[in-house]
């Protein structure tokens, strides 16, 4: 997975709640076996030529703000793959859908939860600029800046280790092997009808 | 003083990891034809085998083509996904279910069908509905892809431990009630967000009483509420319902199975971060009527009007009337309709296609309507056609489909057309979730039946 140190780009604003996977990537750009899933990112909202992602200054957005509850719904991890293979780095939100945000993570995007107050007050700063607003985003330090904007963020070290290790989360698991081992041995003892599945031809 | 939840959490909690994340043991892991191939070649990509084979499953479902003589290239855009998952599973020496296969079916639908799921057992599954099994009392864990592949490389998921939820649905149910009019009203009354980060329970007389079936409709749209997952402590009714399944287990290991799962129950002193309830005595059948699961309404009830709506809502309420293109104030039953859907991992089992064929039976789809039946999977498809239902569909002008996910979330290209509005026994009603610019309105099996028949949502109780 791709590391996050920091970042300087151009931000878009997505000003509404409760912007669902299915919006991000919609069903129909998931059919294909290796899709341009950039392309779908947003699908049905770009073809809208005023829509943000589309305007000139922001097609290399890669910094997403947003409102409450970003990425809930359905859990397809493709609508974080449409956001990486866009370009698309850093989420700036109230709130994130559960699965979505671990799976952000995962892809190697950051996704920050903002106080509502600091998230008003940029979402203001993105709304009233008619031109793109430059943010710098700082994952070591936690900060989020612009020309007289500053916000912290907190982030679980978990997440902060991996994003900026790049780390491969399957290689940390393994390292309890031992007692995976033993667990599931002791579990054939005690529950046997768990540890197999028979199935009928 | 353990919740159910922390009884399973405990007997799969194999240590903590690195990051402070829990490996939670996966005791059956169940992918689809959605995910599998992706899966497959990151494995394949980092080099890694698959742990235990033998715990899992691969199912056909959500590309397949759900329509009447359906092959693996009736939806060409569908072959590559089915392909890939059939080599895969072959590659890995996974057990395929394809459809090729008596027991091929929507994911949660089988697993609880063919005993792959069992109460106590943790059950992964790389779709959001995975809480579903919930409803025999198995904990459902839904993942995203990179996280199956990490199922398939450890047989476990790192997870933090939820806070726990606990819904006491009070009162008895009117005789024209189902689970699904129950779970809307549910998210209608405490938001689509409520459950986030929580682990669910259901729990009081309403839920005892419900048959095995219903509580897998409660539980499958936890997901709505918000939530990862959820649960219903297993009862007797579960392990008759179980017994004698496919995979279930057999002989000496079956009594001991039975007499574990027992214990499963919450004891009377566990404490929930949310202990909520609710009568349920008065409820009418519900059905939602915008692009949230939370946008609900009784089917006696009225469109809302965002003038009467907290300020920070109004803008949300504003846009999907908009989108569902409805008038405030007006009764929701009465719009007229195009399409109807009966089917999905939330109402396609036996007892739901039986629901449904009792309103129609006699009777004929409207004329402007187009309504199609898509069996769960091919176990209930095959038991509703010895019970003669498929006719009473054909016969009333419903199309008869093969079972698979379908027009649920229409990944395979079965959907509405722009501007149809449908009422379909699915989960979301989110925009454009059934097709670009189509209208979704969730509702149970029989009241989608009569919106068929009579071409126009219907309050079944004043009609009666
Ligand atoms: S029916 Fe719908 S929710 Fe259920 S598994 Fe299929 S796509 Fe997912």
């Amino acid at each position: 997975m791709q590391r996050f140190l920091r970042l300087h780009a151009p931000a878009a604003l997505l000003d509404r709640d409760n912007i669902d996977t299915d919006q991000i990537l919609p069903a129909a750009f998931m059919r294909g076996i290796s899709p341009d899933y950039a392309a779908g990112l947003f699908g049905l909202w770009r073809r809208d030529p005023a829509f943000v992602l589309n305007r000139p200054g922001w097609t290399n957005a890669a910094i997403l703000v947003s409102g409450t509850n970003f990425g809930c719904g359905s859990t397809r991890e493709h609508a974080c793959w449409a956001l990486e293979e866009f370009g698309i780095r850093v989420l700036i939100a109230g709130s994130f859908g559960e699965v979505f945000r671990d799976n952000c993570v995962r892809n190697g995007i950051l996704p920050i939860i903002a106080a509502p107050e600091a998230l008003e007050t940029l979402r203001q700063l993105l709304r009233s600029s008619a031109s793109p607003v430059q943010l710098d985003v700082d994952l070591p330090a936690q900060r989020v800046t612009a020309p007289d904007f500053t916000m912290d963020f907190t982030c679980p070290p978990a997440d902060k280790i991996a994003l900026l290790e790049g780390l491969d989360e399957i290689g940390m698991t393994l390292l309890n092997a031992t007692a995976l081992s033993q667990w599931e041995a002791q579990e054939r003892d005690r529950r046997p009808w768990r540890q197999s599945l028979e199935m009928p031809e | 003083m353990a919740t159910l939840f922390d009884k399973i959490w405990n007997a799969h909690a194999v240590g903590q990891r690195a990051d402070g994340r829990w490996l939670v043991y996966v005791d059956r892991h169940v992918i689809h034809d959605l995910h599998a191939p992706h899966a497959f070649s990151k494995l394949r990509k980092t080099g890694r085998a698959v742990r235990r084979p033998d715990l899992t499953v691969a199912v056909t479902d959500h590309m397949v083509s759900t329509s009447a003589g359906r092959t693996d290239t009736t939806i060409p855009g569908s072959a590559p996904f089915l392909a890939q998952t059939r080599a895969g599973a072959a590659e890995f020496g996974i057990h395929l279910l394809g459809t090729d296969s008596a027991m091929q079916g929507i994911v949660h639908v089988i697993s609880p069908e063919l005993a792959i799921a069992l109460p106590g057992s943790t059950v992964a599954c790389p779709d959001s509905h995975a809480c579903t099994v919930g409803g025999i009392g198995a904990l459902g864990l839904a993942t995203g892809t990179t996280e199956v592949v990490h199922v398939l490389a450890t047989q476990t998921i790192a997870w933090n431990k939820p806070r726990q939820m606990r819904i006491t649905l009070n009162g008895t149910l009117a005789p024209d009630v189902t689970a699904k009019d129950l779970i809307l009203f549910v998210i209608g009354h405490w938001g689509s967000d409520m459950a986030r980060g929580h682990a669910v329970e259901f729990a009081g007389p309403v839920v005892r009483a419900l048959p095995v079936e219903g509580r897998m409709t409660l539980c499958n749209m936890v997901t709505e509420l918000g939530g990862r997952t959820g649960l219903i402590a297993p009862d007797h009714s579960v392990t008759d319902w179980l017994r004698g399944r496919a995979c279930a287990p057999q002989g000496a290991h079956w009594d001991a199975a039975a007499a574990d799962w027992s214990s499963l129950c919450s004891d009377d002193d566990a404490v929930f971060d949310r202990d909520l309830s609710v009568d349920c005595t008065a409820l009418e059948p519900h059905i939602t009527w915008g692009t949230d699961p939370a946008h609900v309404v009784g089917l006696s009830g009225l469109i809302p009007d965002p003038r009467h709506a907290p300020a920070g809502l109004q803008d949300d309420l504003h846009r999907a009337l908009d989108y569902m293109k409805l008038q405030p104030g007006q009764p929701i039953a009465g719009t007229p309709i195009d399409r109807v859907f009966i089917g999905s991992c939330t109402n396609a089992r036996l007892s739901d296609l039986q629901a449904a064929a009792g309103v129609v039976a006699g009777q004929h789809v409207a004329a402007t309507v187009r309504a199609s039946v898509v069996p769960g999977s091919t176990t209930v498809r095959r038991e509703a056609e010895a019970l003669g239902l498929h006719r009473v569909f054909i016969d009333a002008g419903f199309e008869w489909g093969e079972a698979g996910c379908s027009m649920c979330a229409g990944v395979n290209g079965e959907e509405g057309a722009p501007g149809q509005r449908i009422v379909s026994t699915t989960n979301r009603n989110f925009a454009g979730r059934q097709g670009p610019g189509v209208m979704t309105h969730l509702a149970s099996p029989a009241t989608a039946a009569a919106a068929a028949i009579a071409g126009r949502i219907v309050n079944r109780r004043g009609t009666q």
